[in-house]
Order: structure tokens, then sequence, then C-alpha cells
């Protein structure tokens, strides 16, 4: 066998600028979700969400003036993809109970079809919140321990790193631009988080691959190649998920779009981190061709970086 | 070399025939359709069957064909009229015994049925229909059962005197004596009588009272019981409004899911769900005038003051001759005479004689109707969440009794027919037995059902079409024999989701999307390993023996740290996030089987055991 490829290209020369841009996106996203925080739907916040189809296009304001005849006055109405189609939304405190979506339908006259109505109670959405939370904290411990049993504890800080890196990231983008986080949202961040790791996974089982096969010991040309190996697979399959995507975000309808987006913010964000994140925490963190080998006892070596 | 053994394509054959096998009856679509099934424990026979086609035959309405399956009827019809004239006779004349509803039915070709084939069952937020979640207000079962205790309580220690008070607080009662012994008399009594209760140390144990509260069996056996209860008369209600395949069961300790498919007034659904409702008879004080006891502030003994709906006045004699858990029978109907809408009530033996009794005893006095309703709601005061309990009670009707009657009555006075309908609903299906609160509802309305269906179904297509384009043009050869493993994936997922009788939701046909997307990495992996080892090896065969076997691992951790995330998705997710890991779950491992085993399969087939001069990859 051939010592390792030529690199062509120098990802781990070129980490700091790397490091750099995640940490100014990391920095907004932090800022944006500290200071404006998540746009949650009703899942969360409980309320009511009413979508309803008229016949022809219909004007906001009277249905406004309609809904505050019976002190609706607080629900936002908003046109929802066509202005035959409005979308009606009610904050919990001015809707805990089940029967204002009826009043609501009712107020509204008879003409209407009743496209969705979704009423999240107050506690209901404090439930979910925590166990969404929850749920993403499980996640990451389950996947931490499994890539602990099968790697080493540093590939399990890399990709750990990686992939709080990619959810941060995704979360920000979603309060920057306040987009709306809703349980579907949330599924697909819980999606990410396997799509992410599934990324770092093959980066890494290419380095212990490298690093065994090799009497090759520097662990910056080691990781260099095993990204070049796996660049070209790494490109492909982040370009065929995307353009499932891309058909789910443009055709799968309004209720999936956020869905969607989700799903592509972190799969861009997740293909770039399995490429400098996750390499780049694992050599920071000192790892060699010693730690590679389960048989010999690890010495205690010094960062060997050149 | 690159030869799978016999056996091991037979395998692959199996298992292709197998999963086309069950994933066929998905392209047959579904008949419009009437479900009868059976409102209460009997279950549904040939003679049912036979009733039906009578029926349909005597108003003359087609039908396609009618099928006794294991708990129901389904009459399949041509025409939306012929399915809805075909409800309407059937309702008429099959009568109560029976629940009559419209549904879908697939339309899977007998021998397929026979095999166990099952199209996939689809969610609400594809079908259209109503998923509740409702609360118990478990604080009151708690509280009437102590009302309950307290009763047996004073019973119990009456009779050789020996409390000096007792008195309930919260969920507590609270007994002073008047001497030590006693209390030790009435632990000591309570204790073998009254074992539900337990002393709770520490509390005003300064020697004259004592502080009791529902043991922790107790309090469970007693919310459990209402839970089930309560399930009970949902059922029963459901059964009323006539709806094909409704989901109702428990959900953890004190909440029901309630998944109503295909229905469209959902109004009038929540109304019947939520409402805690009864009736209770009694006979009006003539003697006394209600405005003075308004004015007054004080009410006559024995009376007590109550309001109609427009908010007149009237006083109620305290006994009450009979309630609505002696009322068997109810039905709505427009009154002839006065042509105002009623309910026809019918009680059972104690109720009639009670009412028998009281006409004998009271004719020519008025008898009020009281509409008894309890409410739960949670509310949020300053960021605070707290259970507002109410409880409505209106009189509906205020009457001469004309005549002595018993068991068979009207009742009139009711606002709309619309509201005769529902209360004589109610008062069949039997009360709650504790006020439920609506704390979920999603309701997709079967326009947007339709709509979801088609947008998911062209997702898929589109995604799909897309990736086995690209597969083509970066693998050629290869590429087809992914696209081949990726067609059967799709094939598998539906056949697996069929046999398991899954529920497709919105978010699954988005799973479903994403394994497509996501199921080609492992074939990816493949092939860019086969090309790397074309580089550095002169074989070809062992190229690809090489590129598959150092994949195989990689594959297999990728997917697995997959699968763990759509496992955890599973176990945390409510219904529509549920569907979504389901289908991720499964096209992660059949994805393994198609790209890894088949596509190697089909490669072997191609290049295996053969001399070649150059990969098309």
């Amino acid at each position: 066998m051939k010592l390792l490829n030529i690199p062509e290209i120098d990802f781990i020369g070129k980490r700091n600028y790397a490091i750099i841009f995640s940490l100014i996106l990391l920095f907004v996203s932090i800022f944006s979700l500290s200071i404006q925080g998540l746009k949650f739907g009703i899942d969360f916040t409980g309320g009511t969400l009413i979508e309803v189809g008229y016949q022809d296009s219909v004007n906001l304001d009277d249905v406004r003036s309609r809904l505050n005849k019976e002190q609706f006055n607080g629900a936002n109405v908003q046109y929802f993809g066509s202005t035959s189609e409005i979308l009606i939304r009610l904050e919990p405190q001015n809707a805990s109970s089940a029967k204002v979506s009826s009043k609501i339908i009712r107020l509204l006259g008879d003409d209407v079809d009743v496209r969705r109505v979704e009423f999240v109670g107050p506690k209901v959405g404090e439930e979910l919140t925590n166990d969404g939370g929850l749920a993403m904290l499980y996640a990451l411990i389950g996947i931490l321990i499994y890539v602990a049993f099968r790697f080493e504890y540093r590939f399990a800080l890399g990709s750990i790193s990686a992939l709080i890196h990619d959810v941060l990231i995704t979360l920000g983008i979603f309060s920057l631009f306040q987009f709306e986080f809703d349980l579907t949202v949330l599924a697909a961040i819980l999606a990410v988080i396997g799509y992410s790791l599934n990324d770092t996974i093959v980066v890494f089982d290419r380095i212990r691959e490298n690093f065994l096969a090799t009497r090759h010991t520097d662990p910056n040309t080691i990781i260099n190649g095993a990204l070049n190996q796996t660049l070209s697979r790494t490109i492909m399959t982040s370009l065929t998920t995307l353009l499932v995507l891309l058909a789910l975000y443009f055709l799968g309808g309004k209720i999936i779009n956020s869905f969607a987006l989700a799903l592509i913010v972190g799969v861009l964000i997740g293909t770039y981190s399995s490429i400098y994140v996750a390499s780049s925490m694992i050599l920071a963190l000192g790892i060699t061709k010693e730690d590679m080998i389960p048989s010999e006892k690890e010495k205690k070596e010094i960062d060997s970086r050149p | 070399m690159n030869q799978y053994p016999g056996w091991k394509n037979a395998l692959i054959v199996f298992f292709i025939l197998i999963s086309s096998l069950y994933a066929l009856p998905n392209i047959f679509g579904s008949d419009l359709a009437v479900q009868v099934s059976s409102a209460g424990d009997n279950a549904i026979s040939q003679s049912d069957l036979e009733n039906i086609e009578k029926i349909l035959d005597k108003d003359s309405v087609d039908y396609k064909s009618a099928s006794l399956s294991n708990r129901s009827i389904l009459i399949r019809f041509d025409s939306n009229g012929s399915q809805l004239s075909g409800k309407e006779s059937l309702k008429n004349d099959l009568g109560r015994n029976y629940v009559v509803a419209l549904n879908l039915a697939p339309s899977v070709p007998v021998w397929l049925a026979d095999l166990g084939g099952k199209a996939m069952s689809l969610g609400l937020d594809l079908r259209g229909g109503v998923h509740f979640l409702l609360e118990v207000d478990m604080q009151s079962v708690l509280y009437r059962s102590i009302d309950k205790y307290e009763g047996e309580l004073r019973t119990l220690l009456r009779a050789d005197r020996l409390y000096k008070s007792i008195k309930k607080d919260g969920e507590s009662i609270v007994i002073n004596f008047k001497q030590s012994e006693l209390k030790e008399k009435a632990l000591k009594l309570i204790k073998s009588e009254v074992s539900d209760l337990v002393v709770v140390e520490g509390i005003g144990t300064d020697g004259l009272s004592v502080t009791l509260n529902i043991s922790n069996s107790a309090q469970k056996e007693v919310t459990q019981g209402a839970l089930k209860q309560n399930i009970t008369t949902l059922r029963n209600r459901v059964n009323e409004l006539g709806v094909a395949e409704p989901i109702i069961q428990q959900q953890g300790s004190n909440r029901i899911v309630v998944e109503l498919p295909g229905v469209q007034d959902t109004a009038r659904a929540k109304e019947i769900l939520g409402a805690v409702a009864t009736l209770e008879f009694r006979l009006v004080d003539e003697k006394n005038d209600p405005q003075t006891a308004i004015q007054s502030g004080k009410t006559p003994l024995g009376s007590k003051l109550y309001y109609f709906k427009d908010g007149r006045p009237l006083l109620l004699k305290n006994r009450v001759i009979t309630t609505g858990e002696n009322i068997t029978g109810a039905s709505s109907g427009i009154d002839q005479e006065n042509n105002i809408p009623m309910v026809n009530i019918t009680l059972d033996s104690p109720g009639g004689r009670a009412m028998l009794e009281t006409t004998k005893k009271y004719l020519h006095h008025r008898m009020a109707v009281v509409f008894i309703e309890n409410k739960v709601e949670t509310v949020s005061v300053d960021g605070v969440k707290i259970k507002k309990r109410s409880t409505t009670k209106d009189i509906i009707n205020a009457a001469t009794i004309q005549g002595t009657f018993s068991n068979r009555f009207q009742i009139t006075g009711i606002d709309s027919s619309r509201e005769a309908r529902n209360l004589a609903l109610l008062l069949r299906a039997g009360s709650l037995s504790a006020p439920i609160e609506i704390i979920e509802e999603r309701t997709i309305g079967p326009s947007l059902g339709a709509d979801n269906i088609e947008k998911g179904i062209l997702s898929v297509i589109a995604g799909f079409i897309l990736v086995l384009i690209f597969m083509v043009v970066r693998y050629r050869v290869f590429g087809m024999v992914a696209n081949v493993a990726l067609t059967l994936n799709l094939v598998m997922i539906v056949s697996v989701l069929s046999i398991i009788q899954a529920t497709l939701t919105l978010p699954g046909i988005a799973g479903i999307v994403l394994t497509v997307g996501m199921a080609v990495d492992a074939n990816v992996l493949i092939f860019e390993r086969v090309k790397e080892e074309l580089g550095l090896n002169t074989n070809i065969q062992k190229a690809i023996s090489a590129g598959y076997d150092k994949a195989l691992l990689t594959i297999a951790d990728a997917n697995i740290t997959t699968l763990i995330a759509s496992l955890v998705l599973f176990s945390f997710g409510t219904g529509p996030i549920k569907g979504f890991a389901i289908t991720l779950s499964i096209g992660i491992v059949t994805s393994m089987f198609t790209a890894i085993v088949v596509s190697r399969g089909i490669i072997n087939i191609i290049y295996g055991d053969r001399k070649i001069k150059e990969l098309s990859i």
C-alpha cells in the first residue's frame, strides 16, 4: 500500500480561518438567541391557531373587525399562502380554552373552509418545551456514549462539539431571522444531530484507519489526508440530501416548510462542521497514533504539533 | 471472485418478492364506504349483514358490496350520493345499538387481503379529522371521595357518639374528640372498617384530634376508576357521534387521547366530548317569592334560588326527585302542538317510581328541570397556571304537572333543535364521572388533508427522481445499481409500514423523503471507496470487494448513530413527531440492506467472476 495520498486541499492548514468563521457564527447565534430568542410556535407557547380558506380573496381588516366584536383584539391575522387563505393566531392568555376556536369560526361565518385548528393548552406547551429539551439532551448523551465506546473519548468530544456547533448555529439562524420554531422544527434539529454525526463519523473512521494503516505519525497530515479522501463522498451525500430537501421545501406544502428549512440549514452547517470543526477539535485535544492502538497502554504524550 | 452463494441470491429475491407483495395493497386506492359496528359489547354477526342488505335493497340504495370483518360490516359504494343515502337509511332502520359511520375502505383485492395485505393507515393530517387530548380533573375526584368518606365516618362513629366534630380540610378529614379513650376506640374502628383512610402522623396529634388522608393505594384506585369511567362515557358519546375507527385511550395517569378521523363538525364533537352535563328534577317552591329571597339575601328553609338561562329567578325545593343517572333513554324531537324542540325521556324503574309518587302527590304543582354543567379550565394569571372550576345550574324548563306519569315524559324549554339533540345525546351517553378539560386540539380539515397527501407524494417523487438522475450521472452503471437499490428501499419502507400498520403522517412522508436522500450515502461511500481502490489496485475484482468491505464498518457506524437519534425522537415524540421517527428508523434499517446486500448482489451478477477491463463507475 501507498502512504497517504498527497493532500489536494490543505484543510488543516486553513483551519484558523474556519475557527474564526465558526466563532463569528456562534457569537451571532448566541447573541441573537439571548437577545430576541426563538419565535416559538403555539406547540410550545400554547394558544390557538386557525387556518381558514375563503372562496375569493378576503380583506384582513374585515376579518379583524369581525373578531374584535367579541374581544379577540389580540388575534394576529395574516394571509397564508394566498389572499384567500388566512391564518389566525391567539396568544395563550386570551385562548386558554378549546372553545375559543369554535367561537372564532362562528364569527367568521359559514362560507369559510376550516382547514386547520390547533389548540395547545398552556400546560401542554410547557411540557413539550421541557420534553423537547430533554430529548435533545438524551440524543446527545446516547451518541456521546456510542462514539466513546466505538472510538475514543477525544473523538466523542470532537463529534459532540461539532453537534453543539451545528445545533446552536441552526437555532441561531432561526432566531436571527425569526423563523417560527414549532414541533416539526424540533424534530428536524434532532434529525440534523443524526445527520451531522453521520458525516463526522465517516471522517473519523477514515482518520482512525489511516492512523493504523501507515507509519506516518503526524496527525496533521493524517487528518488532512482523511478529509481529502472522504471529500467527494461528503459532497455527494450532502448534495443528494439537499436535493430532496429542496424538493420538500418547494413542493411539500406550507406545513412542512420550516421543517425542510431547518434541515437544509442543518445539512449545510453539518457538512461544513464535519470537515472543519470535528477534526480541528480532535487535533486540539491532541490525538496521536498511539491512541488508536487499543492494546498498547496509553502513554501520556505531549501535543505533537509541528 | 465476487459471487454470492446461491442461497444468498435466493434470500435477496425472497425479500424483494415479499416486500413488493406487501407494498402492493397501497396502489389500489380506496372505496367510499359505510361502516356499521356494534355500539355495545355484542359482536356483529352474519344475521346483521343479511339485515343490512335487506334494508339497502328495501330503500333501493345502490351498493357495490357488503362484507363482514371481525368487528364491523363494510358496505362499499360507487358514488358519494349513494354512500350518503345508504348511511341515512341504515342509521334510521338499524337503531341505536349500531354505530353507522362514513368511511374510506382500501380496495385491496381479495386474494391479497387473504394473504394479510393491508394498505398503510393514514394519519389525521392526511385524511382529516380531530385529535383531542383531554385531562381529567383528579382534584375534584378526590374532593368528591373525601365527601363520601366523611359521610361514612359520620355514620360509623355516630352510633357510639365517639366524635365531637368531623370536618373536611382540603383532601383530608379532621376529627375532634372529647376524650382520648374515645379517640382510641374510634381509630380502631376506622382501621377495621374504613381501611382506605390513613392517619397523618405529626399533624394535630395534640391528643384529641386526628387528621385522616386517603391512602395512596385508595387514591390510585379512585382516580383510575374515574379515568376508566370517563373513557367508557367518552366511548359511548363517540359512538353516538358515529365515527369510523375512533381512538380513545388512556395516556399517562390522568389524560385521555381521542382521535376522530374524518369528523367534519369539530365544534359539535368538542361540545359533546367536553360537556359534563346532567339533569335534576325538582319541585318549585310555590309558597315563597323569589324576589324577596333575592332582596333579603336569605332563602327559605328547604329551598334554594335558581335562575333560568335568561336570568329569571325561581325558588326550588332542595329535595331532588330524580337525576340524570336514572335516565335510560333520551331522544330529541319537535313538540307537535307548539312546534318547539323537546327531549323525550325514559327513566329506569327507581326513577320512574320516584316520578310517579311525586306527580301523584303534587298534581298541578310546578316541577323544574335543572341543567347542571361542571367545567374546568386552565387559565394563566400573571404567568401562574391555575385551574378554574365552575358549575353552572340553569333551569331549562318549569311546567305544571298536568297528570301523573312515571318513566316516560317530555321536557321542553330548550333553545334550539340542535341543543335538544345534544342534550338527548349527552343524557343517553351518560355523564362523565369527573370534569374534563380539552388541553390540546389538532384539527385538520378534509381539504387540507387531501392537499397534504398530494404535496407529500409529489415531493417524494420529485426528490426521488432528482437523486436517480444525480446518481446515474455521477456513477453510471454503478449509479443505476444504486438506483435499483434505492427504489427497492422505498418499496421496503412502504411494505414494512403496511405490515406493522404504522400510521403514515405528513412528517412521516418527510422522513421518507429524507431517507431517500440519505440512503444513497451507503452506496456513495462504497463507490468512492471502490474508485479509490481502483487507483491503488490493478485488479478490478479485488477493488470491488475491498471497496465493499472497507466501507461496511463506516456505514454501520454512521447509521447506528442516526438510528440512536431517531429512536430518541420516537420515545419522546407525540403523534406527528413519532411518524417522522418511525419512517426514518425503518428507512435506515432497510437502506442498509438494500444499499449493501442488494447492490452487491446486482454488481456481482454484472461483474462477478469474469475478466473486466474497465468499470463503469
